[in-house]
């Protein structure tokens, strides 16, 4: 039998870390700045674009994060969403695309579930608490923002 | 007779015998190492269904049907058919074999499931309960990771440690009288917890359930690892399988020279990027079905101890910080 004791258990935890290899954090890291960095110019070069044909600022922040949104989608609908992602890491997790795929990827998963409890329902299920502790901590800071201001 | 000896161990009076078994798994199994072995490399992972569940349940369909056919029996001879796989409520297994008829025991032993219809229908056999049985185990990577992971086009990174569950289903048929390979004893293991959380690292959950049961299994039936040709495990993969060996070490066994695993045999780890290896139940009971039965025939392996492995986790226990419990059952065999 094997000894299932706290302290074979504490000593088996250590007997893991060893045997399991790490995360290659600096060429993570690496791949993860350039992606995102990749993505954040291409985001630039529309906003750009389209002030150059007259837009203004706000319009063309918010119709170049549309854009990126919608390539996202597109990307992740032909597969090709979750190989960037799986060189990227955080690199194209963090960036406003990352969003639109965590939102597109759950509604083609769970489309066999139907449009109310699979799509509907699922389409939040890793995007749900972003929204959630997004909009809560939106609300706290504009009260601290209130007071201090 | 007694047939029961030692801690957990039955030893067959009249050893039933694997009279056929057959394999059928998905492209990336196929482009895999073992690829002669499997009986049909399907090239569409839906199976021609229109969801992962029904994809599941059509493999696990055909395996079965193909192991009776191989055997010579039409399915009525089939006194009872044994499943599990990894979807919930057992439906990859209930679904697939809905449509034959047959008494059915639907088993949960998450990868381990193999091991436990083996046992299991040896029993009923060697007790006179049955004459034909089938032990089927199936597992799909898309609904796998549907159940317990992510959606599959989310762009995340999977740790070194992960493991790749199989696309993959086998099926063994078991009789009373034949020309053998024959299960010889049974070990039934105990759920092992070594307080692993990480879901991520399935291996270093399952290897301290491996060994728990190798031990029992050798002081049981008073052999030592040397007694066996070859010791293969189920799906550690190359985490599980260090931290067995050490775990082994520190028990007094050996098993360098004798071990290996499924998981690592079914692909190319490096080449075909499944980080730690293989896992899923169709992962031990495709690599049985196909290349280990092989070798069995072949006398390449006389003596096998099988012992396919699972972790017992779900998604809410691991949600809810719990740490994973796991099995294993060691199946012996002679050729």
């Amino acid at each position: 039998m094997i000894n299932q004791s706290e302290s074979a258990k504490q000593g088996y935890a250590l007997l893991v870390e060893q045997a399991s290899p790490g995360s290659k954090l600096a060429a993570n890291s690496l791949r993860a700045f350039f992606v995102g960095g990749t993505i954040c110019a291409v985001g630039q070069i529309f906003k750009n674009a389209l002030l150059a044909v007259g837009m203004t600022q706000d319009n063309a922040s918010l119709v170049a994060a549309c854009i990126l949104i919608v390539l996202a989608v597109l990307l992740t609908v032909v597969g090709l969403y979750s190989k960037l992602g799986k060189i990227a890491g955080a690199g194209s997790i963090v960036p406003i695309t990352g969003f639109a795929n965590a939102i597109a990827s759950p509604a083609i998963e769970y489309k066999k579930e139907g449009l109310v409890l699979g799509v509907g329902a699922k389409m939040f299920l890793i995007a749900g608490p972003v929204i959630v502790y997004g909009a809560m901590a939106s609300v706290l800071v504009g009260i601290v923002y209130y007071f201090l201001r | 007779m007694k047939k029961f000896l030692g801690a957990q161990t039955v030893r067959f009076s009249q050893p039933p015998t694997i009279k056929a078994a057959a394999s059928i798994v998905g492209p990336k199994e196929g482009e895999g190492p073992l690829w002669q072995s499997f009986d049909v490399i399907s090239p569409d992972v839906l199976f021609g269904m229109d969801s992962w569940e029904k994809a599941e349940s059509e493999m696990a369909r055909q395996t079965v049907a193909l192991a009776a056919q191989k055997a010579g029996l039409p399915m009525e001879e089939i006194r009872y058919i044994l499943a599990g796989d990894l979807l919930n409520q057992n439906s990859g297994s209930t679904f697939g074999m809905r449509s034959f008829g047959r008494p059915f025991f639907g088993l949960f032993g998450a990868c381990s499931a193999i091991g436990e219809g083996m046992s299991l229908g040896a029993m009923l056999i060697d007790g006179g309960f049955a004459d034909y049985v089938i032990a089927n185990a199936s597992s799909h990577f898309c609904g796998a990771e549907k159940t317990f992971r992510f959606p599959l086009e989310l762009g995340t990174q999977r740790p070194p440690t992960a493991s790749w569950t199989v696309t993959g289903d086998g099926a063994v048929v078991l009789a009373a009288r034949g020309e053998g390979p024959y299960i010889t004893a049974v070990t039934t293991g105990a759920i092992v917890d070594m307080g692993v959380t990480d879901a991520n690292n399935m291996g270093a959950a399952m290897a301290p359930a491996a060994a728990d049961t190798l031990i029992t299994h050798f002081k049981d039936l008073h052999i030592q690892p040397g007694h066996y040709d070859k010791i293969i495990t189920g799906d550690l993969g190359k985490i599980g399988q260090d931290l067995l060996l050490a775990l082994m070490t520190d028990a007094g066994y050996d098993l360098r020279d004798v071990h290996e695993d499924c998981g690592l045999l079914i692909y190319d780890r490096q080449g075909q990027d499944v980080h730690a290896g293989g896992s899923g139940c169709g992962c031990s009971a495709a690599v049985f079905a196909g290349y280990l039965l092989n070798q069995l025939r072949k006398k390449e392996i006389k003596r096998l101890l099988f012992i396919p492995t699972g972790a017992l986790h779900s998604v809410a226990t691991v949600q809810q910080g719990e740490t994973m419990p796991a099995i294993a059952h060691a199946v012996a065999i002679e050729a």
